[in-house]
């Protein structure tokens, strides 16, 4: 057997002249900037392989859209802190909320050349929104004149998408919605050019766009190399040579990799090292809210959650649950006890709803709520359930949960398991779960509106739990018709107060966004989205 | 030897369906449905949703969804993954390097257990015996991924003598270490092994008898004591690569290696049968073969059997 010899003999050889380059030290760079100062070192990223092609309307996860957000310029873009700045729009406009008049800057272009025209947004989103398309994100296109889950249908031609001329188009909406351009930042709203209706299938291989970055290859499963692109036109300059996405499998080895230097943003932390990565990383660690809530979420069929009594035992174990002890204790300070149903990252959120003191540990109102609730309508023996699926790890703060309500309440509590998270959904959208159940949050574009219409509207998408609430509705409708922004945020805040007196779910934690970076790299910010602005990134070498 | 060859070679066929049968009822028996979890905690569109099912034929009554497997087998169509990739192509990328990962846990194990096991039961009772008996039992008590993480922390990341990950076209030296953490079960198996064969053979008449001939030491460790001693190694060797398939799922994922192991764990975490049951009948081949190399290597090292 020769290849055996050959392989240890390349074996010694290898091992000799990796020691002595590790004896060097010091990682060596890909370029040298010729500059004083010059950025043009090449910055890599923990990510993983994109779930779906790399189409804007069906990239819905977070490696994907690490791809997207940087490839594409939509009409307008968000900055770290979830502000809107047009991008290519030079105007979003409308007189009543439901109509829209965009109008395009001139002189973008995508970068194999093509102008990027009104007709590159209508066509892609007419294309996004068509049910033949079965496209991840279609549900975004749900607010448009025309759009249709039961057939398919045209936004183009049923008159919520027209071309005006070749820099303007208008959106007819079928209400009024006052946010509607804090969403166009979205990936779900990006221009394609004329090159992706001709092959679908190799654009989602090959993305062309016009964002900062071109995507230059994609190695399946291993690599994703952007390169700044020439022809963009916008204002998020690039300040690198370009970025890796390296993909793991494994969130462990990515964070293994940070600490030897081989890698130079992690932007999730492993839940083993959620107690340490702080110290490690010194200032080098960030650990903030994202746009992420977790909910504890009362369905209306289950029993004794009903009328008044129900009420009082949904405040009561809200009150029961000590969350600033189990986000310390379980979760090492990886999460943000929830003030109320929105986020922190998002502007409208605060910390005094009237109505949030239902979120603040206080066992004695809660023991006291619950016997209320007993004296007009016994609970019984059953335990209290608490469903969620097992397959990542819930039942650890599961159980501190209902040992905190067992506690107070004198009331037994189980964790209610489903082995995984399909056959969880599954339940849930059949309406067997039998108790409590667990449901968590990400907003698709920072605004106050994505937190609470789609969860807790009547019949909204998200709305599992069946509430129904017409003066929720109502004010719901209100703040999204409303013209000026600052008045939609008090709005939505009495949106919220309706909805800490009912109490559909109980929220629980913001998870927070927990990242690090190399002393490598430099203007590492994490965004609303908790995902690094990676074209500020610096890193010479 | 040319008919035994042929009657093991048949044998695959048979197994080879019964073992995709097996494992595709394993995958489509599993409750819950795969493409109602592909979109998260907000789910996808319903169109979106039986478009995907329609596509992998996940509408289909089971018996259905096997013969048309068996099919693309046939025709070289294995299908796609849910992100569109062909499973072929996933194989194909993925099977090399876990070749050359199993390949190379092979040698070490092999190399180090037999010489370790060899020395250790020539000085049966010695110190050198003793607490090598002692490393082998700490060895095969650890879980893998517990030396996995603790050798990438300690050699990778603190002491920097290794790449912490292999990430993509992984090399020698970055392979080198999964490689050993892969090895560490099945070498202290084998120095066990080694060593209670020999010293078994150490005693053996056949031995005596070469010794009062005259023959050197070494000749007679080489030539009477290894050989025989080597059957029941060679045994668990085969058995083994099949191990070093399936262990690869733990290896791979701690130090980041695009192979088998690596693919199969996405694979289960997104229910894609197709893939799942392609890469474990991969995996079952690979059992058939090892076992098959296995019987013939008996044959070489005992005469006596290979006429059987």
């Amino acid at each position: 057997m020769t290849p055996r010899k050959r392989l240890v003999g390349l074996g010694a050889f290898a091992l000799a002249s990796s020691l002595v380059l590790t004896a060097c030290g010091g990682g060596g760079g890909d370029d040298t900037g010729d500059a004083e100062g010059a950025s043009t070192g090449i910055v890599t990223v923990g990510n993983g392989e994109p779930q779906n092609p790399i189409i804007p309307t069906m990239t819905n996860e977070t490696f994907g859209s690490k791809v997207t957000s940087n490839v594409f310029a939509g009409l307008v873009y968000y900055d770290a802190e979830g502000v809107v700045h047009n991008e290519v729009a030079e105007s979003i406009e409308s007189e009543d909320s439901q109509n829209w008049t965009i109008t395009l800057k001139d002189g973008w272009t995508f970068s194999d050349g093509t102008p990027v025209t009104a007709e590159s947004f209508v066509n892609a989103w007419d294309y996004g929104a068509a049910l033949d398309n079965a496209q991840n994100l279609s549900y975004f296109f749900e607010p448009f004149q025309g759009f249709s889950y039961e057939e398919n249908t045209s936004l183009i031609e049923e008159g919520g998408l027209t071309v005006d001329d070749e820099l303007t188009f208008t959106v007819a909406l079928n209400q009024p919605e006052s946010d509607f351009p804090l969403r166009l930042g979205y990936s779900a709203f990006y221009p394609l050019p004329e090159s992706f209706f001709d092959d679908p299938e190799a654009f989602g291989k090959a993305p062309i766009g016009n964002g900062p970055y071109v995507l230059e290859t994609w190695e399946n499963n291993s690599l994703i190399e952007l390169r700044p692109n020439e022809s963009y036109a916008g204002e998020r300059e690039v300040q690198n040579g370009g970025v890796d996405l390296v993909a793991y499998s494994d969130e462990d080895s990515a964070y293994n990799d940070l600490l030897a230097g081989n890698l130079d943003i992690v932007t999730n932390v492993p839940a083993s090292a959620f107690g340490t990565f702080e110290d490690e990383l010194g200032d080098r660690a960030v650990n903030q809210p994202a746009a992420v809530i977790q909910v504890m979420n009362v369905p209306e069929y289950v029993k004794g959650f009903e009328g008044e009594a129900g009420l009082m035992r949904r405040q009561a174990i809200s009150m029961a649950i000590d969350r600033d002890q189990i986000t310390e204790t379980v979760f090492s300070g990886s999460r943000t006890p929830a003030s109320d149903f929105t986020s922190p990252v998002i502007n409208g959120w605060s910390e005094d709803v009237e109505g949030s003191e239902v979120l603040d540990y206080n066992p004695d109102e809660a023991k006291k709520l619950w016997d209320e609730a007993e004296a007009i309508e016994p609970w019984g023996d059953e335990p209290l359930l608490i469903s969620s699926n097992a397959d990542s790890d819930h039942q650890s703060w599961i159980d501190p949960t209902c040992n905190g309500i067992r506690d107070t309440l004198g009331i037994d509590c189980e964790f209610d398991a489903y082995p995984t998270f399909d056959e969880f959904l599954d339940a849930r959208d059949n309406e067997e779960i039998p108790g409590l159940f667990r449901g968590g949050w990400q907003a698709d574009y920072p605004a106050m509106s994505n937190f609470l219409g789609p969860i807790y509207g009547t019949n909204a998408g998200s709305n599992d739990m069946g509430y129904s609430s017409e003066e929720f509705d109502a004010k719901l409708k209100e703040a999204n018709g409303a013209e000026d922004p600052d008045a939609a945020v008090e709005l939505y805040k009495e949106a919220e107060t309706i909805l800490f007196n009912d109490l559909p779910g109980i929220p629980l934690w913001y998870n927070n966004a927990t990242g690090g970076w190399s002393e490598s790299v430099d203007n590492v910010v994490f965004g609303w989205d908790s995902d690094p602005i990676l074209y500020q990134v610096t890193k010479s070498e | 030897m040319l008919w035994y060859l042929g009657r093991r070679l048949l044998q695959v066929i048979p197994v080879f369906l019964g073992a995709t049968l097996l494992l595709y009822a394993l995958v489509f028996l599993r409750p819950g449905d795969p493409v109602a979890g592909l979109g998260g905690e907000r789910g996808l569109p319903e169109a979106v949703q039986e478009q995907i099912r329609a596509q992998f034929h996940l509408d289909q009554p089971f018996i259905v969804q096997y013969l048309l497997y068996l099919k693309g087998i046939f025709t070289f169509d294995l299908g796609n993954t849910f992100t569109g990739r062909p499973v072929s192509e996933v194989v194909a990328d993925a099977l090399p390097i876990t070749f050359q990962l199993a390949i190379m846990a092979l040698v070490i194990e092999t190399v180090f257990g037999i010489a370790f096991g060899l020395w250790a039961g020539i000085r049966k009772g010695k110190l050198f015996d003793s607490s090598v008996l002692v490393l082998s039992l700490l060895l095969i008590a650890l879980p893998t991924f517990v030396t996995g993480l603790v050798l990438q922390i300690v050699v990778g990341v603190n002491l920097g003598w290794l790449p912490v990950t292999a990430g993509r076209d992984p090399d020698f030296i970055s392979l080198l270490m999964p490689a050993v953490v892969l090895a560490t079960t099945s070498f202290a198996h084998i120095l066990r092994l080694t060593r209670t064969s020999v010293i078994e053979n150490i005693t053996a008449d056949f031995v005596r008898t070469a010794r009062a001939k005259g023959l050197s030491r070494d000749k007679v460790t080489s030539r009477h004591v290894l050989r025989n001693s080597l059957i029941p190694v060679v045994t668990f060797i085969g058995i083994d690569l099949g191990n070093l398939m399936t262990g690869s799922i733990i290896v791979e994922g701690i130090f980041n290696i695009n192979g088998v192991g690596g693919t199969l764990f996405r694979a289960i975490g997104s229910g894609e049968s197709v893939t799942i049951v392609t890469l474990s009948t991969v995996i079952v081949l690979i059992y058939i073969v090892a076992n098959l190399l296995v019987d013939l290597l008996y044959a070489v090292l005992d005469p006596r059997i290979r006429y059987a």
